[in-house]
């Protein structure tokens, strides 16, 4: 006879966006799938149970904006690292940008990430595909064979497609196949060269500044581009006040969209940029107060409703050395979540929406279903310790690269159990 | 008074009292330069590296008279013969020169915040001999020397920079140090080339001591200083103004802007200059004109520089 595996976690507090719940009860987990979700499950044979009291249980995180750097540049992290380094941080499936060496351009490329996904992946990969070929922006991959091969959306990351004409196409041709198009929207016209957000620190540092323009003409032409196609944008990590009146009158003119930010856009300003400092050099760059507070502001209009990392780890090599030479980027996967909950404290949010927002949403730009407690569902769940405050150590850091400003800082918020299918993790420490 | 001044990184981050220590020091220094045998031992068997990762003629052999004339022993290191062209990275340059005995680095580099990036992992001083489009705090604090020479104040004058303020890391520093000693600045040029209107928060530092002008004509008028800047075309990514010729017909300063400018006004010019663009060659002949008046107190400031970092006070008022 087949043994059966059930784990019952008792008393949490379960959120499930997907159904619009939140209450504190019960979740019976039976072979890896969720089959009981009451405020009371009373189990009369010996099982494992977790008792959650005081924690959140929540389905996986989804993470629509990750740098796994494999192929090309497993120095900086690599598809097991990388994905160890997610689970820690609850996220139990992400999305891994395009801009690995060689790129992902091709099904060839895409089918070696599954297969490596498949061998040491700790979480689910949703791979990214290029929009053109080798991020160049002038010809569109074969977005057929790259979604047969795996792909759930593209993206010239980093790279915007500044020719309108090719991103028209490339809006148009991703409706045949249903792909996301995530769009790294910056005037590279007007970015070119840049180090940090123009204003008071470029002039301070003497650093060719990044003007808001860049991002905002970015914003706006894929807004009119998507109005003409039809077809819905992803907007990816939004850093600036100035894009916000286009996202509300897209709003109002049912414009098919979506936006995203990261929280280092609503937790850290350009100050940190002070003294040359390479852990803050990020694309975009670090703004103002102001466009922190307005991003956070957003969130709550429910503007931009989606967070994700952009975990971009980069080794000693890359960031120890000047700072116009060190590459932009931090790594977030494990400061996700705790930075996120800041939102809650804060009174912008409050808990489910932020379940909606870090699972839920990006489900949804992706088109797959996303990670839920309704019975029969796979189990993808998490216990967090909302109130848990700990100094995020490098030991904790499970990344290769430990390139983050919040190295040694104090977070609250702790991913103390993750539970995949018949997989139980406890990272209680 | 602090006497343990470790780096001189930028105008920025010094106080007006440290301003003048360094110039006063320099005022004093000045003198060992004009005799029959220019030299003092004072900094014998001290090594000073200068790391030139840009071209330059006046800092350069600014700085290695300074240091000779004090007898500390120099080596000059330029991005070509060296192992920069082998693709050694700044760090292992910097820890390797330490491990051969440098005591101090000058270093001029084309990126800003190079010479911070050096203080923070070496252990011994550093001056910054221009990084990028940041500062040059030394030309700054030698054009202070030179201001306070002939005009024997610091404090209410009016001072006209003009040109590409933009790219230029002297005026950066300049435009700080006059606003520290109580002067105003008035920057002037093609908009393009001039602080964005973002960035003017940072360069105004007291309540009317910054302003941004468009017309030449605003910045020049009753000044008591004028300094004006090259072209900074090699770090121009794109062709900013139209031509050279119109840039000299309505930025360059010529004959007919004296009548605006204050009787016995200065004239300067941080060099290399290029005659007929942003100085009518008539200019030259200005009585004012202060130019390598600005060089030679190049050396006595970079003098100051050296000494200052390299021993503590009594050190040098000893050998007075």
């Amino acid at each position: 006879m087949k043994k059966v595996m059930r784990v019952l976690i008792k008393k949490g507090r379960i959120i499930d966006p997907s159904q619009n719940i939140d209450f504190v009860g019960d979740l019976l987990i039976e072979d890896g799938k969720i089959v009981g979700i009451e405020r009371n499950i009373e189990i009369k044979e010996k099982i494992k149970i977790i008792y959650a009291d005081k924690m959140w249980v929540l389905p996986g995180l989804v993470d629509i904006h990750v740098h796994l750097r494999e192929p090309g540049e497993e120095w900086k992290e690599d598809i097991e690292t990388g994905t160890k380094s997610a689970l820690y941080g609850g996220i139990l499936r992400l999305a891994c940008m395009p801009n690995t060496k060689p790129p992902n351009d091709s099904p060839e490329v895409t089918l070696y990430i599954m297969e490596r996904a498949a061998q040491k992946a700790y979480v689910t990969i949703y791979p990214i595909a290029c929009i053109t070929k080798n991020q160049e922006g002038k010809i569109i991959t074969e977005f057929g064979r790259l979604k047969e091969a795996g792909v759930k959306g593209v993206s010239d990351d980093g790279k915007w497609v500044q020719n309108s004409n090719v991103m028209k196409r490339a809006l148009f041709y991703a409706k045949n196949f249903d792909l996301a198009v995530i769009s790294h929207c910056e005037d590279s016209t007007l970015s070119k060269g840049g180090q940090v957000n123009e204003g008071f620190f470029s002039a301070k540092l003497g650093l060719k500044g990044i003007p808001t323009s860049a991002e905002t003409i970015g914003v706006i032409r894929d807004l009119i581009l998507a109005k003409e196609t039809k077809k819905s944008i992803h907007l990816a990590h939004l850093s600036t006040k100035e894009v916000i009146p286009f996202l509300k009158w897209a709003k109002e003119e049912k414009i098919p969209f979506t936006a995203e930010t990261c929280p280092h856009y609503f937790t850290l300003t350009e100050e940190c940029v002070e003294n040359y400092n390479t852990l803050a050099k990020v694309n975009p760059p670090l703004r103002t107060q102001q466009d922190v507070i307005a991003i956070k502001e957003a969130l709550k209009e429910g503007l931009i409703e989606v967070i994700s990392s952009d975990h971009a780890p980069h080794s000693p090599l890359e960031k120890e050395i000047e700072f116009e030479l060190a590459s932009p980027g931090m790594i977030g996967l494990q400061t996700l979540l705790p930075l996120s909950l800041n939102l809650i404290k804060e009174g912008y949010l409050n808990p489910l929406k932020l379940a909606e927002y870090l699972i839920l949403n990006p489900s949804k730009v992706l088109g797959v279903i996303p990670p839920s407690f309704k019975r029969e569902a796979p189990a993808e769940v998490i216990i967090v310790d909302p109130e848990e405050e700990y100094i995020l150590s490098e030991d904790m850091i499970k990344s290769k690269s430990k390139n983050t400003p919040f190295l040694n800082q104090k977070l609250k918020g702790k991913i103390k159990m993750v539970i995949i299918k018949t997989k139980i993790f406890d990272l209680s420490n | 008074m602090d006497l343990r001044i470790k780096q001189l990184l930028d105008i920025a981050s010094f106080s007006k009292e440290e301003i003048e220590e360094f110039l006063n020091l320099a005022e004093n220094l000045k003198e060992i330069l004009y005799r029959p045998i220019p030299k003092v031992p004072t900094l014998r068997g001290k090594l000073i590296v200068h790391l030139f990762y840009e071209p330059s003629t006046r800092t350069r052999f600014s700085f290695e008279k300074a240091a000779k004339t004090l007898s500390a022993d120099t080596l000059t290191f330029t991005g070509k013969g060296t192992s920069i062209e082998k693709g050694e990275t700044l760090l292992d340059t910097i820890k390797n020169l330490e491990a051969i005995g440098a005591n101090l680095f000058v270093i001029r580099h084309p990126m800003a915040g190079a010479p911070h990036f050096i203080a923070k992992y070496s252990k011994v001083p550093v001056v910054n001999a221009g990084d990028g489009t940041h500062e040059h705090p030394t030309q700054a604090l030698l054009d202070l020397l030179t201001v306070k020479e002939k005009l024997n104040t610091l404090s209410d004058l009016k001072v006209a920079i003009i040109g590409d303020i933009k790219h230029s890391r002297v005026a950066h520093s300049d435009i700080l140090a006059f606003q520290k000693m109580g002067s105003n600045v008035y920057v002037a040029g093609p908009a393009q080339l001039l602080p964005d209107p973002k960035e003017e928060d940072y360069y105004k530092i007291s309540k009317n001591g910054f302003k941004v002008c468009y017309k030449l004509e605003e910045a020049l008028r009753d000044a008591d200083v004028i300094i004006t800047l090259r072209i900074q075309k090699e770090r121009h990514e794109e062709v900013l103004i139209p031509s050279f010729l119109e840039y000299h017909e309505f930025f360059g300063l010529k004959p007919k802007h004296l009548e605006l400018i204050k009787d016995k006004a200065i004239l300067m010019h941080p060099g290399p200059i290029n005659w007929g663009v942003e100085l009518a060659y008539e200019m030259e002949k200005y009585p004012f004109q202060v130019i390598l008046d600005q060089v030679e107190n190049g050396v006595a400031i970079r003098m100051a520089v050296l000494l200052k970092l390299l021993t503590n006070e009594k050190g040098y008022e000893s050998f007075n």
